[in-house]
């Protein structure tokens, strides 16, 4: 199977299912890195660069979506979702509107760009916003069919999209995978721990399930691709069927997927549970693989995270 | 103009500084400086220009209008009141629980509003989403603005008068209402503007500056703004803050603050003056 990164994927379904008048996508000077390029070439005149003002392209996105448009708004996540926080919030959100914010560059796969362009904290960010729904896919179909959903689904998206080619977990990317907003996909099966995550920690961590079961642990994996609404019945029977949980994000542990299914499992079946992600640190420049090594985000950190955790059950 | 269109308009700003002080005194706060310097601008937009119908507020054909300085939303829904968009009694609720009319604009509760604005600098954007839609679908709508000029300390509001220019917008009309002041002073004290209208012209804007308070020059440079192609249009409208009102002319102290009993009871007297002496005018 090829590898295709995320942000890839949403700029070619931008093309296949953007073939409407309504659809316009905006940009703020990296069309070429979040590939709202192809988009450009398709369909240049719904095709908008907004040069290098984040917080002009959200507001001029929420006005123009109350011309009963469909907006993408596209620039790397620490951009979209902290330099233009406050219009997303306020120009966005909450008067409601029609408007998907795609960001691409989340995490520290940026690589060598470094902590600056590293996104770690977007999901806590829009995870706070009223009306404000936020999706990250872990691959190509996936991504295909999340930004297929969100153009036919009102109201505010953030969409968190990455820059490492990754796997397939689904298939290719042209592939008619099963995808609904907000349920959770069960990638394995199994009733010792369960694992949740979301983006390309999926990946890991079905490495990691794979190791688990050389060592006998059976772990039962969720793709999360919905971080908010968050799929509540999925955590709740993770809970009751394996009794210990770790999450695995590609983001501070702070605010992010761990702390919203800390959040569920909190106030309904509470488990031993454990997160794995960024430890409350910026990360910094180096290859992809490398800084996931580093920052303790592979399949060999997620097995220890599941022995240490099965441990306290 | 016609000296009867003049005499309206004048009674709808009379009409409107009443509801101002009306919703700011019933709510014991809220912006009266800034919705009194707008105000004959808001009169001559919904008194006259805009193509608006209150039956059918969402009309994709309608003019647009987007109030970037959202804190006077006092001005904005004496406007939208006395065009018919809701009954003018509900200025009372004004900033009150159960109220639609929120503190600062509100596109989802309140018929009429274009856009929710509050936090400054956002407004004049989303301004210019609209007229690029404008022109994507050509469509002849024109979407007209109005921003403070303490509002320009604002870095996002260059950004989008640059993407304006950029995008060649000249379905797009913005007023700065250049009373002078803001929260802490003079603009030119708390943070200094430079010259404005060279500042406008260099980002690329027809500039056009007039007298906030006179309906002759803004209906004149309006006009000019729809006939000036291939750029946007910057009125920029000297004013008086508090406009109306004797105590409050030119006075930062009233940039939001609610008037007493007393207060109150003068500024009605003064504003019911001027009212009933162009009621004898009709
Ligand atoms: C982004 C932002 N910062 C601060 C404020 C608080 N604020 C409300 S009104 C105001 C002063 C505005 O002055 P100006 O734009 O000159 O308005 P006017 O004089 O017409 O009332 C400030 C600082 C705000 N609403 N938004
Ligand atoms: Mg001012």
């Amino acid at each position: 199977m090829s590898k295709m990164a995320t942000r890839e994927a949403y700029g070619k379904a931008l093309v296949e299912f953007g073939n409407r008048d309504d659809v316009v996508v905006l940009d703020a000077d990296l069309s070429k890195s979040t590939m709202t390029t192809f988009f450009q070439k398709a369909y240049p005149e719904r095709h908008f660069n907004m040069g290098i003002a984040e917080g002009n392209m959200m507001s001029v996105a929420a006005g123009m979506s109350t011309c009963d448009k469909t907006v993408f708004a596209s620039t790397f996540a620490i951009f979209a979702a902290e330099r233009a926080l406050e219009q997303v919030r306020n120009s966005i959100c909450y008067p409601n509107l029609n408007v998907k914010v795609c960001a691409t560059h989340s995490g520290i796969t940026v690589g060598e760009d470094g902590a600056s362009h590293q996104c770690i904290e977007d999901l806590a960010t829009m995870r706070a916003l009223p009306n404000m729904r936020v999706i990250q896919p872990c691959d190509a179909a996936s991504t295909r069919a999340v930004i297929r959903a969100v153009m036919d689904t009102e109201g505010p998206f953030y969409v968190r999209l990455g820059r490492l080619a990754v796997e397939g977990v689904y298939g290719e990317y042209a592939d008619d995978i099963k995808f609904e907003i907000g349920k959770a996909n069960t990638i394995r099966e199994g009733n010792d721990i369960t694992i949740i995550a979301s983006g390309l920690m999926v990946q890991q961590s079905i490495a990691a399930v794979d190791m688990l079961k050389a060592k006998g642990i059976n772990a039962r994996l969720l793709d999360m691709h919905t971080i908010k609404p968050i799929d509540v019945a999925a955590i709740e029977k993770a809970s009751m069927d394996t009794g210990a949980i770790v999450t695995v994000e590609e983001h501070n542990i702070f605010g992010g997927l761990g702390s919203a299914v800390a959040e569920v499992l909190s106030e309904t079946r509470p488990c031993i549970m454990k997160r794995v992600g960024m430890m409350d640190v910026f990360g910094k420049s180096g290859k992809p693989e490398a800084l996931l090594q580093i920052f303790n985000l592979t399949p060999e950190s997620i097995v220890a995270a599941v022995e240490e955790t099965i441990a306290k059950k | 103009m016609e000296k009867s269109t003049h005499l309206q308009l004048k009674l709808f700003a009379a009409r409107m500084r009443k509801l101002i002080i009306e919703g700011v005194y019933s709510a014991q706060s809220g912006h009266p400086g800034g919705s009194l310097s707008s105000t004959e601008i808001f009169a001559y937009l919904y008194g006259s220009k805009m193509r608006v119908d209150p039956a059918t507020p969402e009309n994709p054909d309608r003019d647009r209008f987007v109030l970037s300085k959202g804190h006077c939303a006092p001005g904005l829904y004496a406007a939208l009141s006395q065009r018919g968009f809701f009954d003018p009694c509900n200025i009372k609720d004004f900033r009150k629980c159960g109220s639609m009319l929120q503190g600062h604009p509100c596109r989802a509760c309140i018929p009429g509003v274009d856009m929710s604005t509050g936090s400054l600098g956002q407004g004049i954007s989303t301004a210019v989403g609209m007229a690029m839609m404008g022109k994507l679908d050509k469509k002849d709508y024109r979407v007209y603005s109005i921003l403070g000029d303490g509002e320009l300390q604002e870095g996002q509001v260059w950004e989008a008068l640059m993407s304006a220019a950029h995008y060649k917008l000249d379905n797009l009309s913005a007023f700065i209402d250049f009373n002078g002041l803001q929260i802490d002073g003079k603009t030119d004290d708390v943070m200094s503007l430079g010259s404005i209208e060279a500042k406008v012209s260099a980002f690329g804007w027809h500039m056009i500056p007039v007298d906030g308070h006179d309906f002759e020059a803004i209906e004149a440079a309006v006009t000019e703004a729809e006939n000036t192609k291939g750029k946007p249009t910057m009125v920029v409208a000297k004013t008086h803050k508090g406009k109306g009102v004797s105590f409050m002319e030119d006075q930062a102290g009233w940039h939001g603050k609610a008037p007493n009993q007393q207060e109150y009871e003068q500024a009605m007297a003064e504003l019911d003056a001027t009212l009933a002496e162009l009621e004898v005018q009709a």
